[in-house]
């Protein structure tokens, strides 16, 4: 239904936007898990700046989306994909606030020495970075393979997540002193970990851009 | 009647003297559905259409081979009533093609040929078919007008009532929009989705959002063979095949 050479520059300029974005969240995740280990509370500035080009990244890609839905009718596999931007961009937009919840809390440890080493939560950091980005990868690409692999290095993310969890559990245990940053970690905890679930919907909107059929999971 | 009009159409081959037009076409169409036939011209959609109540017996050289059932009769088994089949399967064309004649003596016509005379009964079918066809309202008074005065939309909707007035059970249009703006062509498209309650609508459409618009299923045609079948959000969402991906994207056709 669409005329083809533009609906192709409209879907071009989404795909260039969501690559960006893509960026940009990188760039918010790494600079959150910055403020908490280099204890750099300007870099929580920058997170904050590129948490608004992430919101506006949102709102244009949408625009763009709703203008090709109701200009061009795409239909067929055109169809999923706009479908699958648009809802994409909703979870991409959730992981840059997620990233500026992370910046925020982080700023909040002072120059107390922290309770405990902080081993998992920037392996966890580099990890869902990684799978924002193969998620962005896999749509641009029509990568099904690596849209799929998205659920297994989740399930990484979730085993880091519960043993973080079970050592401050035991920390505020051992010294009710902990408590304090012991929530708070366990909420950064909790944010990286909802950022990994994020990537998979964004794999699993993939899947459906490219076969038409969400994932069969069993419900959990 | 509570005969079934549902429609089988097997192996079916049809030939304009040597060039065959149509391959192999299988499909079942059920009751009270709107099924869309989409392709690209010449791809033997409107042929096809006009085998379900052979119209194409009219074409010289014309050869048709398989099997199409409306409900359990073969109607193209030696015997059958063509003039009974054309009054429960009728057809509107592209363009309208009202008689010169009235309003009135247009839409009579079928039932005078099967038979009704009495003016009472005949009124109460023209009044019927009209309503049914949206238009009543605005011919009700000038029922005795020659119908050409109508605009195009209106002349479609006649054309409409008319074949509705032979009370058939099942209905072909052939592009029935495509010479109407919007206004005309939306009033039709939710006359179909209302008349798809008491009869079986088959539409022939080259604008596809008015197939996902108001069919249920679509079928896609190319070059004489039915590609794909299926549910009309499917097809369009999530086509089977590769040609028929390309043809509703825009990649070719």
């Amino acid at each position: 239904m669409s005329i083809r050479a533009s609906y192709e520059k409209e879907l071009r300029s989404v795909t260039d936007n969501l690559v960006l974005m893509c960026r940009y969240i990188e760039t918010a995740i790494e600079k959150s898990i910055g403020v908490l280990v280099e204890r750099d509370a300007s870099l929580a500035d920058d997170v904050y700046e590129v948490d608004k080009l992430i919101d506006k990244m949102d709102r244009d890609i949408e625009q763009s989306c709703l203008r090709i839905l109701m200009m061009e009718n795409p239909v067929a596999s055109d169809f999923r994909e706009i479908t699958a931007a648009l809802k994409m961009i909703t979870d991409l937009e959730r992981i840059g606030d997620q990233a500026w919840d992370i910046a925020d809390i982080a700023t909040q440890f002072g120059d107390d020495e922290y309770i405990k080493k902080l081993e998992h939560i920037p392996q966890m950091g580099v990890i869902v970075i990684q799978m924002v980005k193969d998620g962005v990868q896999a749509y641009i690409n029509r990568d099904l393979e690596l849209a799929r692999s998205l659920d297994k290095t989740d399930d990484k993310v979730d085993s880091m997540f519960s043993i973080v969890m079970d050592e401050l559990i035991a920390l505020i245990k051992e010294n009710p002193d902990n408590v304090e940053q012991g929530v708070m970690l366990m909420m950064i905890n909790k944010y990286l970990e909802r950022i990994g679930d994020h990537a998979v919907n964004i794999g699993d909107w993939v899947e459906y851009a490219i076969t038409g059929r969400h994932p069969k999971k069993i419900e959990k | 009647m509570d005969s079934k009009f549902n429609i089988t159409v097997r192996n079916c081959d049809l030939y304009y003297s040597e060039f065959q037009a149509l391959k192999d076409v299988n499909m079942d169409i059920d009751e009270h559905e709107v099924t869309a036939f989409i392709g690209p011209s010449g791809c033997g959609k409107s042929t096809f259409i006009k085998t379900l109540n052979r119209m194409n017996d009219l074409i010289e050289d014309c050869r048709i081979t398989g099997e199409i059932i409306i409900g359990e009769q073969d109607i193209y088994e030696k015997g059958t009533d063509v003039t009974m089949l054309r009054k429960n399967v009728g057809m509107v064309f592209q363009k309208p093609n009202p008689f010169p004649m009235t309003i009135y003596d247009n839409i009579a016509f079928a039932p005078r040929t099967f038979g009704i005379k009495k003016k009472a009964e005949l009124d109460e079918v023209v009044e019927r078919s009209l309503r049914q066809a949206g238009l009543w309202d605005e011919v009700r008074d000038r029922l005795r007008k020659n119908a050409m005065g109508l605009s195009g939309g209106q002349q479609q909707r006649l054309c409409i009532a008319r074949a509705l007035a032979a009370e058939p059970k099942i209905l072909l249009m052939d592009e029935p929009t495509s010479a109407l703006d919007p206004i005309s062509t939306g009033k039709i498209e939710e006359l179909m989705i209302e008349l798809k309650k008491e009869y079986t609508i088959i539409i022939v459409t080259h604008n596809m959002q008015q197939a996902t618009r108001i069919s249920d299923k679509t079928a896609f045609f190319l070059l004489g063979e039915v590609i794909e079948y299926a549910t009309t959000q499917e097809l369009f969402s999530n086509p089977k095949d590769k040609r028929t991906e390309s043809y509703i994207t825009g990649r070719f056709g």
